[in-house]
């Protein structure tokens, strides 16, 4: 029997409509992410990013159509889903009152490690996310810096195949930014989708090698960043971002 | 079993860093125990002991005004103090705001005059059924002026009417005596002698006031062995406020987003808090009931005695606690807001242990609020801690009170498990 290969994500006829909205946020939608790319989701503000990340990672349900992850259907098999990825929401995700060891052996347990390999990538996270001087103090004294690690290192602790990001540098100095970057890019590399969203276009460049353009619920691009850049004539994504969604202001109510 | 182990351990060490919270659960029912039995025990005093301030303005003249001071001062419950004659109303009115006193007395001018006519007509009634012939003295049957009991409306009304019951034996023992003496003269013309007045009068018939306690203790039942359990039982409860608000902290805060997304059934974590706060509301029982036993007694005030049945007592008192805990994880999971969380649940803590028979005994309810008393989980609590701290009974005679407290627990939890369906949570 051939061995196949299922896309890290593969959305097929996606549509949603809050509770309550007039309008569907999504009609038909279709979307796949190659396995081991490195996938950033763009868009304006209420644009459907983060609702298309809150449907991937099953914390909303579809009205009509399907998600996969690596094959799994989001939704019928809810805990063998979420045993394939990892998510970092753009909000501080964990307990402010215990300290990023307490908070990695928690999540870590959630997760389904055992103790013996809490331990070993506790120590190991704390170390990149050069948090081991302040493993065991409470993370509600630390900078906005640092917490934007701990939430980034509880994300990956049980070294998903897939990792959705949602704004994971939003409000850090650029030291931060650039470890994370890096540290990203080194998990891509050991074969981890990434699967991002976030307004800082530029980082999004030095990250993405697959970009997907959104706007009012539709993909109004998608595909390797240089060929999108080269078949729309722009030099970046700022450029390109600008040129398909409009320069009216967005705003999300 | 080792992410129920992680969680608990996260739990212990979220609680143990919320001081506010733990000053809530430990500080605040230790001092409302000690506050309420100190307050009760002093109102017991006050009827016993210390006895009630009682201002009399004898307006009388005649024999019978001091006898009935006398016999006011006899009952043991009041501390008599007589006023000039000539103060009115109105200055009994200011004395009594001026809390001098909760209550005043005002004897009317002609009280011996009206008193002995009705004692020579019962007399002379109680003659002429015996076939004998009375002084033809006719009694003036013309109605008396009342006695007047001035109180303070602070005063409660069931202080009041013991004090009023109180003072209608001290006048009947009066008017008794009177009629007694009449007739002894009328019959013997000479007066009544003292020794016999005494015995014909004086109460011979001792109450004995035993409690029906199941293991035959004749302990009397006070303050501390009432007051106790209930606050107690009102503690455990009202961990809705550290708990309730748990759970709407941890549901509207980012780690629950990210709870949602994990390989693991949220029913976890809230096992993992049941487990957590039940060991909580032990740890208060234990708290409470140490002061009641030991420091009560340095304080002055009645030792707590525990139940002879302890296994009883601790399952008593974990099942309660795991009813408070139901209470709080549904409150917290139907709560939008932990402020929402915190004044619904405090408040109806409030109510339900006031229906329930915490504040006010329950066979003293009447009416619709009678059946609504079954509803109160503190009511079935109570009562069952009253079956062993103050019946001296097992667990097995608390039992009827222990299936509708597990009935309801189950229903809370019920609830819980479908709030928690209907918001996706689980």
């Amino acid at each position: 029997m051939a061995n196949v290969t299922y896309p890290a994500v593969d959305i097929t006829n996606l549509s949603f409509q809050y509770p309550g909205n007039e309008e569907p946020s999504f009609t038909n939608l279709n979307l796949k992410i190659g396995k081991g790319d490195r996938f950033g989701l763009f868009g304006p503000n209420g644009a459907g990013k983060t609702t298309l990340m809150n449907l991937m990672t099953g914390l909303l349900q579809s009205n009509e159509g399907s998600i996969s992850l690596s094959g799994v259907k989001v939704g019928q098999h809810k805990y063998r889903v979420n045993r394939l990825f990892g998510f970092v929401p753009q909000d501080f995700s964990f307990y402010q009152e215990l300290s990023p060891k307490e908070n990695l052996e928690f999540f870590g347990a959630w997760y389904g490690l055992n103790s013996r390999k809490i331990k070993q990538k506790t120590d190991e996270l704390l170390q990149i996310m050069g948090l081991e001087d302040v493993r065991d103090k409470q993370v509600q004294q630390f900078s906005g810096g640092m917490k934007r690690r701990v939430n980034l290192a509880i994300g990956v602790i049980h070294n998903p195949g897939i990792l959705f990001l949602d704004e994971p540098t939003v409000g850090v100095d650029v030291q931060t930014r650039h470890a994370i970057i890096n540290y990203l890019l080194e998990l891509n590399t050991n074969g981890t989708t990434l699967i991002y969203t976030s307004h800082q276009l530029n980082e999004a460049e030095d990250l993405c090698n697959e970009v997907a353009l959104m706007d009012n619920g539709k993909i109004m691009a998608h595909g390797p960043l240089d060929t999108l850049l080269h078949q729309h004539k722009h030099d970046n994504l700022e450029e390109l971002f600008l040129n398909l969604t409009g320069k009216h202001f967005r705003d999300d109510v | 079993m080792f992410k129920l182990w992680a969680t608990i351990t996260k739990d212990i060490r979220v609680l143990l860093r919320d001081k506010v919270g733990i000053l809530l659960m430990f500080i605040m029912p230790v001092a409302l125990v000690i506050v309420v039995t100190s307050i009760q025990n002093s109102t017991f005093q006050l009827m016993n002991k210390n006895k009630l301030l009682l201002l009399v303005s004898n307006q009388d003249t005649g024999k019978l005004s001091p006898q009935l001071i006398q016999a006011i001062n006899n009952i043991g419950m009041f501390r008599v103090s007589e006023l000039p004659k000539e103060t009115d109303a109105a200055a009994i009115n200011t004395k009594l705001h001026a809390k001098e006193a909760e209550l005043a007395i005002v004897i009317p001018a002609d009280f011996s005059a009206k008193v002995g006519e009705r004692a020579k007509a019962s007399a002379n009634k109680a003659l002429k059924s015996f076939g004998l012939e009375g002084d033809s003295v006719k009694a003036n049957l013309t109605a008396d002026n009342p006695i007047s009991m001035y109180y303070n409306p602070v005063l409660q009304e069931s202080l009041r009417l013991s004090v009023q019951g109180g003072l209608r034996s001290a006048l009947q023992l009066v008017e008794s005596r009177e009629t007694l003496r009449d007739l002894y003269f009328s019959i013997n013309d000479k007066p009544l002698p003292a020794k016999l007045e005494n015995e014909m009068l004086s109460s011979k018939t001792v109450i004995n006031q035993i409690p029906t306690t199941r293991n035959g203790d004749r302990l009397i039942p006070n303050a501390t062995q009432h007051n106790v359990p209930a606050w107690t039982i009102f503690a455990m409860f009202f961990i809705v406020m550290s708990l309730g608000g748990s759970v709407v902290r941890e549901k509207v805060s980012g780690s629950f987003i990210r709870l949602k997304t994990m390989p693991t059934n949220y029913l976890v974590g809230l096992l993992s808090k049941q487990i957590v706060y039940l060991g909580v509301t032990m740890f208060q029982a234990l708290v409470i009931f140490t002061i009641g036993v030991w420091l009560f007694p340095v304080m002055g005030l009645p030792a707590l005695n525990i139940p002879r049945d302890v296994a009883g007592l601790i399952l008593v008192t974990l099942l309660t606690g795991w009813c408070a805990v139901s209470y709080a994880i549904c409150i917290g999971v139907f709560a939008k807001t932990q402020e929402q969380a915190n004044g619904f649940g405090a408040v109806s803590i409030v109510i339900l242990a006031a229906i329930g028979g915490l504040m006010v005994p329950s066979y003293v309810v009447s009416g619709p609020m009678k059946a609504l008393v079954n509803f109160s989980p503190l009511h079935w609590c109570i009562e069952a801690y009253y079956g062993l701290f103050l019946e001296g009974g097992k667990f097995t005679d608390v039992v009827a009170n222990i299936i509708p407290l597990i009935g309801i627990t189950l229903l809370l939890q019920v609830i819980t498990v479908i709030g928690l369906k209907r918001k996706n949570l689980i």
